[in-house]
């Protein structure tokens, strides 16, 4: 939803003039690697803490964000930009009367904060008068003063930006060298060093780093007109600049040759591609619509798991808290208690905010509450949805499962997606051999267009390459491809899953959610898939 | 301090642009006053008041640009903000596009701030709420909504002399109203720039209407129908396709307004000649800033007249390049139709099916406009002038290049806000032909 936002951004990169402010104020490269120390942040902790109490509050959390992002942006020989922002303050949320009450500040000082924290407390208690139900917090224990870091090798804050831009420039010539007409190239960096603290006893400091390299290459033939993307294969991950160093362990190469990634990227490599079958589907054949067998690669699966599974599986979703926005679920409560089969018996999908590399990943969640992995399907059966602290007892859970977020110290945190993985495979099997034995299939490489309705049924996703399969065999690049599902049923069309040596994470940097809306970023694991009898429309039509 | 007055605003700009040693400066003041409130499941749940204010100071260096951002006004903040700036714009690489800071204009005011709507306290907020809330009890059925109003002032100065402040406000509500059993669901928008214009306890009622009629959907087979979309409901796809309007796109032949060959599709006939777009920033009830986000003068112009292509947008740079003549870039788009109501229309149809709102509409293929989404909250089918039951929700593929093609019949524009765009839209309710479903929907 706030991909606007981020092109809004991108579009500084034109000339047009100042920052937009929800990327924080500007700052100078050098101060993207300094934290602000400790002993500041637990004094203005305690302070607002001490000031809730006194006011009358009966639970308290408070957020210390520094919220810091770089964009290096590109285009062929130009840099359009280089911002470098932050964003700092103080989000107090409290509960007094039964009520919840959140103030923030961006004055990182005792009184300011103290004064938040009694604003807060006075917004609860006003909020009580209308509570039909006052709020209950599943318990979580104080953990006392602990730190968890994103386990980075390389922090991508203090690498020279001399090296991003020749590293974009660099990309952007070997595009252009291998034939593509354009090629816009970004990195976008993003530290969030975030401290929380909780009458419950907890003073957690934490450093988490993510890192995102989209490209696009564009082809055109000028002399019919038409003109072809085609998108980068890499995904935005929890990870610092070592993800792109281009490893050869980082390397899956599909049966036709087309090189995917997996924890390294090689930025270089892929935009020579890019540009390579960006021309080849100027030429390609449209499809002939019907009924396919698809085998889809990680690069795009990520995509149908975070829609038709991720957003559904929300609580909030699922008991009517985003009924305006976001939408509700076809999940039911019931659909629970009674092991509602999702998917197949080879579909098992876990939420997991521990994984290595991943965009969720964290030490604790934005409520204090430790991390975790649990089961949402299992053998195709569902068995859990995810849950916050304030929600666990509606579904009779006794703890958080972890997954609350906030997108900036002046939100209050929420409900939001963790990453959610479809499990690799069992049995052995490799992409070729999951191929060997299609006879009418195509194969989708990347993602691309996606929709899906308010309750999460009927999806609609492209994807960036698409190869038909006949008898076994690749055949041919084709375009114009778009399938359609209603949610169980694709899910119950899945016939296997490669094994684990073929995983791989996708992910998003903008899911959008809450009104006033915030953004949460999210990875989505898995191996490549495949899914029988799926109905694929083709999306050419004629402007005369 | 979050709103300036015009006399305080020049006061600090011209110290800051005073404080620059660089070629050129710029100077930017924004200040906003955002207050909100959400309901679902007919209770309030969150409500909030959000202040903000900033100084953007950009200068240059030749073809070297530096942007520094502050909150703090005092003289040593500014004075800060400014060396900051100019110590980015030392150590950034020259921009090859780099286009001077704008000249002096003289900007004429818009009427784009309502008293009353500045004015919307938390008291007005918890009645739009309570309001909403009781009539959807009163009837059986789920109330979730939000409501988010604002003032807002922009300033801004350059070393150029140029100088600009203006004042705005705006609401936004929403209401999403679904029957207890989850089988029917309506909904109601209303965009406003003066809030004195709006009742909750009127509104509502639209849907709340559609809440109840949409219950016991039928299914009908996708296909090409007939559709008369309210303004809300085609105002995503129009809007979609204005991100298309861009010269430099159009010229580097990655548009559908490229011409094969080369070149761009000005002066083509594109669509029917019923379709006519324009964008002024005085238009009464949509009026928005005099100047776009360069600081160049808005105008009163044609976008679309009589089917051809009559404007497209030049950045500042891609206009110098081209020999063009840079204009702001439009802030609205009012698109022309008739005077007839979206009931007027259902009366003449035949044969058709109504679309209250799409819903998550994303390209498909950017060669043709062509885009997917979904209809929800009240989809009905039509007949001999009257509605005669809801239908399921469909999916649509659909480009509005080919739907702009195919239209019957135009309605009275009304304001609509975009889910997903920032233009303030004037948009008629249309029927169209041959408007392609591709797949039902078991959403409601």
């Amino acid at each position: 939803m706030h991909r606007r936002d981020f092109l809004a951004a991108s579009g500084l990169a034109l000339g047009s003039g100042v920052l937009p402010t929800f990327l924080g104020r500007a700052i100078a490269a050098e101060e993207l690697v300094s934290t602000i120390d400790v002993a500041v942040k637990k004094r203005l902790a305690d302070a607002a803490l001490n000031a809730a109490k006194s006011a009358g509050a009966s639970y308290c959390d408070v957020r210390v964000g520094r919220y810091l992002r770089q964009f290096v942006i590109t285009r062929e020989k130009n840099v359009e930009n280089v911002v470098s922002t932050e964003s700092t303050g103080v989000g107090v949320r409290v509960i007094a009367d039964g009520a919840w009450g959140f103030s923030a500040s961006n004055e990182m000082t005792v009184d300011a904060v103290a004064n938040a924290a009694k604003l807060a407390t006075a917004i609860a208690k006003a909020n009580a008068k209308s509570q039909t139900a006052p709020v209950r917090l599943a318990p979580t224990p104080g953990v006392g003063e602990v730190s968890w870091r994103t386990p980075v090798k390389k922090n991508a804050m203090a690498v020279p930006l001399k090296e991003k831009v020749d590293l974009l420039l660099g990309v952007n010539a070997a595009a252009t060298d291998a034939g593509a007409s354009f090629v816009n190239s970004i990195l976008f960096l993003v530290n969030e060093q975030k401290y929380f603290a909780s009458s419950d006893g907890s003073y957690i400091d934490q450093d988490v780093h993510r890192i995102w390299a989209p490209l696009t290459v564009t082809a055109i033939d000028k002399a019919t007109g038409k003109f072809r993307t085609r998108e980068g294969l890499s995904a935005p991950m929890g990870m610092g600049f070592e993800y792109l160093d281009g490893a050869a362990s980082g390397k899956f190469v599909s049966p036709n040759g087309v090189v995917n990634y997996g924890l390294s990227y090689d930025m270089k490599e892929d935009a020579i591609a890019a540009a390579k079958q960006a021309q080849a589907k100027l030429k390609a054949p449209s499809v002939k619509p019907g009924k396919y067998d698809l085998v889809l690669d990680p690069s795009h699966t990520w995509l149908t798991i975070h829609e038709s599974v991720g957003h559904p599986l929300e609580l909030d979703r699922v008991l009517g808290y985003e009924a305006n926005y976001a939408g509700t679920s076809f999940v039911t409560l019931d659909k629970v208690k009674q092991r509602f089969q999702y998917g197949s018996p080879e579909v098992s999908i876990v939420a997991d905010k521990t994984q290595y590399g991943s965009l969720g990943a964290v030490g604790y969640d934005d409520e204090g509450v430790k991390t975790k992995k649990w089961d949402l399907i299992r053998d195709g059966k569902l068995v859990d949805l995810e849950a916050i602290r304030d929600q666990a007892h509606i579904i009779g859970k006794s703890a958080s499962d972890g997954c609350c977020y906030a997108d900036n110290w002046a939100n209050v945190q929420f409900q939001r997606m963790p990453n959610v993985s479809l499990e690799a495979g069992k049995k052995k099997q490799s992409v070729a051999d999951m191929i060997a034995g299609v006879e009418n299939g195509i194969y989708i490489i990347g993602d691309g267009s996606f929709s899906i309705d308010q309750q999460r049924y009927n999806a609609q996703f492209g994807g960036q390459l698409f190869y038909e399969i006949k008898n076994g065999k690749i055949t041919q690049q084709i375009e114009d491809v778009a399938y359609q599902i209603r949610t169980p049923e694709f899910w119950n069309a899945c016939v296997g899953v490669c094994d684990a040596s073929d995983y791989r994470m996708g992910g998003s940097f903008f899911d959008g959610k809450g009104q006033p809306s915030q953004v949460s970023t999210v990875s989505h694991g898995s191996s490549t898939a495949r899914f029988n009898g799926i109905n694929v429309i083709n999306t050419a039509r004629s402007l005369g | 301090m979050s709103i300036l007055t015009e006399e305080q605003a020049r006061a600090i700009l011209t110290k800051v642009v005073a404080l620059s040693k660089a070629d050129e400066c710029t100077a930017q003041l924004t200040g906003s006053i955002d207050g909100n409130i959400r309901f679902a499941l007919n209770n309030i749940s969150t409500s909030g008041v959000i202040t903000n204010s900033d100084l953007a100071v950009q200068v240059a260096f030749g073809k070297r640009v530096g942007t520094a951002t502050i909150n703090q006004f005092d003289d040593a903040s500014l004075e800060r903000a400014v060396r900051r700036a100019e110590d980015l714009a030392r150590l950034a690489p020259e921009n090859p596009e780099f286009v001077p800071a704008v000249a002096k204009q003289v900007y004429k005011p818009s009427p784009t701030f309502s008293a009353a709507t500045a004015a919307i306290d938390p008291e007005y907020r918890a009645k739009v709420a309570g309001d909403s809330i009781t009539a959807c009890k009163a009837e059986k059925l789920i109330a979730a909504g939000f409501l988010q109003d604002g003032q807002s002032y922009v300033a801004f100065a350059n070393s150029k002399g140029n100088f600009g402040y203006q004042r705005a406000s705006s609401m936004d509500y929403t209401c999403t109203v679904r029957s207890e059993d989850g089988r029917g669901s309506g909904w109601v928008g209303r965009s406003l720039q003066d809030s004195s214009a709006f009742s909750a306890s009127t509104d509502i009622r639209t849907g709340i209407r559609k809440a109840s009629a949409s219950v016991d959907a039928r299914a009908l087979e996708p296909g090409k129908y007939t559709v008369i979309l309210e303004p809300a409901a085609a105002a995503g796809l129009i809007s979609f396709m204005m991100n298309f309007f861009d010269a430099r796109q159009a010229d580097e032949g990655r548009s559908f307004l490229s011409k094969k060959g080369g070149g761009n599709k000005v002066g083509e006939q594109v669509y029917d000649p019923r379709v006519n777009f324009t964008a002024d920033p005085w238009a009464p009830g949509a009026a928005v800033m005099p100047w776009d986000e360069e600081g160049l003068p808005r105008e009163a112009m044609p976008i679309i007249k009589d089917g051809k292509i009559v404007n497209l947008n030049y950045s500042r740079y891609w206009a110098q390049k081209q020999g063009k003549r840079a204009v702001g870039s439009p802030g609205n788009l009012l698109m022309a139709g008739g005077t007839k109501s979206t009931a007027d229309l259902i009366r003449g149809t035949e044969r058709g099916i109504l679309v209250s709102r799409t819903w998550y509409i994303r390209m498909v293929d950017p060669q043709t406009v062509l885009l997917t989404g979904l209809t929800r909250d009240g989809t009905f089918y039509i007949e001999n002038g009257e509605i005669k039951y809801p239908v399921k929700n469909f999916r649509f593929n659909e480009s509005p290049v080919i739907m702009l093609n195919n239209i019957d019949e135009l309605g009275k524009p009304v304001r609509v806000a975009g889910d997903e765009s920032s233009l303030v839209m004037m948009i008629p309710p249309m029927k169209l032909r041959d408007f392609t479903f591709t797949s039902l929907s078991d959403a409601v």
